[in-house]
């Protein structure tokens, strides 16, 4: 099979649905000439053209706004937010406009777009090009958050957001661009709200998403080196979330982690824990444990970055207390 | 505020203007143009009725006074058009050719309005008609009329978008961001601001930096003119016009469109920002009473015949009354949950999956 980089295989699910469907087009800052500030673009203006391939001003609520207009009226826009931070910018079109246009509209538009934007901390660019905000758009009806790890997801699932008729944030994770993994040459699709088990155990459940996913594995590989079983679940999607995934999981176990690189307070994963409180609290041996970022903006030093995010070693020690053996 | 009443005084001492050049309307063309301002300031005089009565719930923005604007921009446009709204909306929706009945069911929250009740007033859309909808934030449909056109040129259709907003709305970031993407992308849009001289209570003088929002057109490379909001043909003229040059591939236009609300901002404005003096001024402009002043000039209308329109209009708002608070049902609450996404449904576990979007 195929290696190819994350970046790649962005590209080649947004090539691919552009070849499919005359539909689809992608603007944002940068796409086009630049190829995109993380290089997840480049070579679709070359194929495609500039009607087709879009570099806009440096306007992200008309990027937001124009691609929930263009939807509504029968394009399936593939919009580039350049850092997720940026979604302060265009809040009020995705999460007022973009999310609720059917909803409030009494059905009878669709707003299929997808908005892709990357996150997460890891190059030293501090507080307004590192955070991870995927909490506040789940928080959101009427939007889905997809949130891949892999070269193999990022292209299954963002081929199924370009076709699924809802709006969706597809949020990527700059330091992932350039890993690389196996992808099929031939067409996969993904479905969405379905989760990845990637080590399979019955001892304690950890269950991330998006770069935590990556160091859940790694922490999953140093727990078996000292006997303790972990089951690693890749969430994929926060919405649709695959909420038996984790029960199924949890039934085995009796203990739960959940890691996340965003905030620790208003956390995705808090949500979750209730979740998994509401329907399999008499599963649970143990209370769950969160690893998260700190409360504070990402700072911009190596040595503060690096103590802000969860690292292996903290989802691995929060895994052995649930089994009291911190 | 002294200049702007100004300004407007000067326009209102000069002639109307013609429609657009050599457009010759036909007397029944023109009483349809003049009975919807009519089905508008009925309804609105309906809606601010019920609201004084409790029979309607919620916020409504009317839009009585400013009917020309509504009426004559939306005659202009076709049917394969599009168009986005305020939350100030009622005018443009009917301006587009909505139902009586669903527009005041949809404001009282029943199922057979336009949204099944789930919009009401401020989120009023008729999409299979041409709207695209109205929106609760000012400025919040700017962005999106603008990506409308952007998907008429991706398609290569002729189609063109209107896009009303207000004089407030064209002091919000999403005004900038909009006229600078279409200016620059050359796409088919009209932009409509309807300067009725204040954002809520706040007076467009004491609001804006500059004394037109026209004025800024040549900041986004597109040509922008100020009408005589209160002059349904004036309007019309000035959006055929800017529709010819979008449909030709020549880019968006901004016009400007003087007006006034009657009402307050909302039912509990008492309105101590302005003077009865400007109110009378403005009632004095009235946009039915000047249209009809014209139509009875030129002999396509007389005051019996606008007696007879009159009580067919009041026949029809009473209708839709009637429609509305008696014959329509509320939405079930087991409807809560529809339609939140397309294909997938809320369970108690999460969304669900259900079509094959």
């Amino acid at each position: 099979m195929p290696v190819i980089m994350y970046r790649e295989a962005i590209r080649d699910a947004i090539a691919e649905e552009m070849r499919r469907d005359p539909r689809v087009f992608v603007m944002g800052e940068d796409v086009a000439v630049y190829g995109g500030a993380y290089s997840a673009t480049q070579g679709l203006v070359q194929e495609f053209g500039e009607e087709r391939v879009r570099d806009t001003a440096i306007s992200e609520a008309a990027i937001a706004g124009a691609a929930t207009g263009a939807a509504m009226c029968g394009m399936r826009p593939v919009a580039e937010i350049m850092y997720v931070d940026f979604m302060t910018l265009a809040m009020d079109q995705f999460v007022n406009q973009a999310a609720k246009n059917r909803y409030m509209f009494g059905g009878k538009t669709t707003v299929p777009m997808v908005l892709r934007t990357e996150g997460g901390a890891g190059r030293c660019i501090a507080a307004h090009h590192s955070q991870s905000l995927e909490a506040w758009f789940v928080h959101a009806p009427g939007v889905f958050v997809v949130m891949p790890a892999t070269p193999y997801d990022a292209k299954g699932l963002l081929k199924t957001c370009i076709r699924d008729d809802n709006p969706v944030l597809f949020i990527e994770h700059k330091m992932l661009y350039n890993n690389k993994g196996e992808v099929p040459s031939e067409e996969y699709l993904i479905p969405l709200g379905k989760a990845a088990v990637r080590r399979e155990g019955s001892d304690v459940t950890i269950v991330s998403y998006s770069r935590m996913a990556l160091r859940a594995e790694e922490a999953g590989k140093k727990l078996a080196e000292e006997g303790i079983a972990a089951e690693v679940i890749d969430l994929r999607c926060l919405k649709p979330l695959d909420l038996d995934c984790v029960l199924d999981s949890v039934k085995k176990t009796g203990r739960l982690v959940l890691a996340s690189e965003a905030y620790k307070e208003g956390n995705f994963v808090c949500e979750l824990a209730m979740k998994v409180m509401e329907h399999a609290f008499d599963l649970l041996d143990a209370p769950v444990e969160r690893v998260c970022a700190a409360n504070c903006p990402v700072p911009m030093s190596p040595v503060l970055e690096d103590e802000c995010i969860p690292r292996a070693d903290r989802i691995a020690a929060a895994a052995r207390r649930t089994l009291g053996k911190a | 505020m002294g200049k702007v009443r100004e300004v407007k005084r000067r326009r209102a001492a000069g002639p109307a203007k013609a429609a657009a050049k050599g457009e010759a309307l036909t007397a029944e063309f023109k009483l349809g143009l003049l009975r919807r301002m009519m089905e508008i300031r009925g309804f609105e005089d309906k809606v601010f009725e019920l609201l004084g009565r409790n029979i309607l719930q919620g916020a409504s923005h009317v839009y009585a006074g400013q009917e020309a604007v509504a009426v004559g921009a939306c005659s202009a446009i076709e049917d394969r058009d599009y168009a986005t709204s305020t939350h100030r909306g009622h005018g443009h929706c009917l301006a587009l050719g909505a139902d009586l009945k669903l527009m005041m069911a949809e404001l009282c929250g029943k199922a057979t309005g336009y949204c099944k009740g789930r919009g009401g007033s401020m989120h009023i859309a008729d999409v299979s008609n041409r709207n695209l909808g109205a929106t609760g934030i000012v400025g919040g449909n700017i962005p999106v009329g603008t990506g409308a056109a952007l998907a008429c040129r991706l398609q290569k259709k002729d189609s063109v978008v209107l896009c009303f907003f207000g004089d407030g709305a064209a002091n919000e970031g999403n005004f900038h961001e909009s006229l600078n993407m279409a200016g620059k992308w050359k796409l088919p849009v009209i932009y409509i601001c309807e300067n009725n001289l204040y954002g809520m209570s706040v007076a467009f003088s004491r609001a804006c930096a500059v004394d037109s929002i026209c004025g800024r057109a040549p900041g986004y490379a597109m040509p922008g003119r100020r009408v005589d909001g209160q002059r349904v043909l004036e309007v019309r003229g000035a959006v055929l016009e800017a529709a010819g040059r979008a449909r030709r591939g020549e880019g968006p236009t901004l016009i400007e469109a003087l007006t006034y609300r009657y009402r307050g901002h909302s039912r509990s404005d008492p309105r101590v920002y302005r003077t009865k003096e400007e109110e009378a001024y403005w009632h004095d402009r009235d946009p039915i009473k000047l249209f009809k002043a014209d139509l009875l000039a030129e002999g396509s209308l007389t005051e019996e015949s606008f007696a007879a329109l009159q009580a067919e209009v009041d026949k029809a708002i009473a209708a839709a009354e009637k429609f509305a608070v008696e014959e329509s049902p509320y939405p079930k609450p087991s409807e809560l949950l529809d339609d939140v996404y397309c294909g997938w449904v809320e369970t108690e576990k999460g969304l669900v999956r259900t079509g094959n979007s």
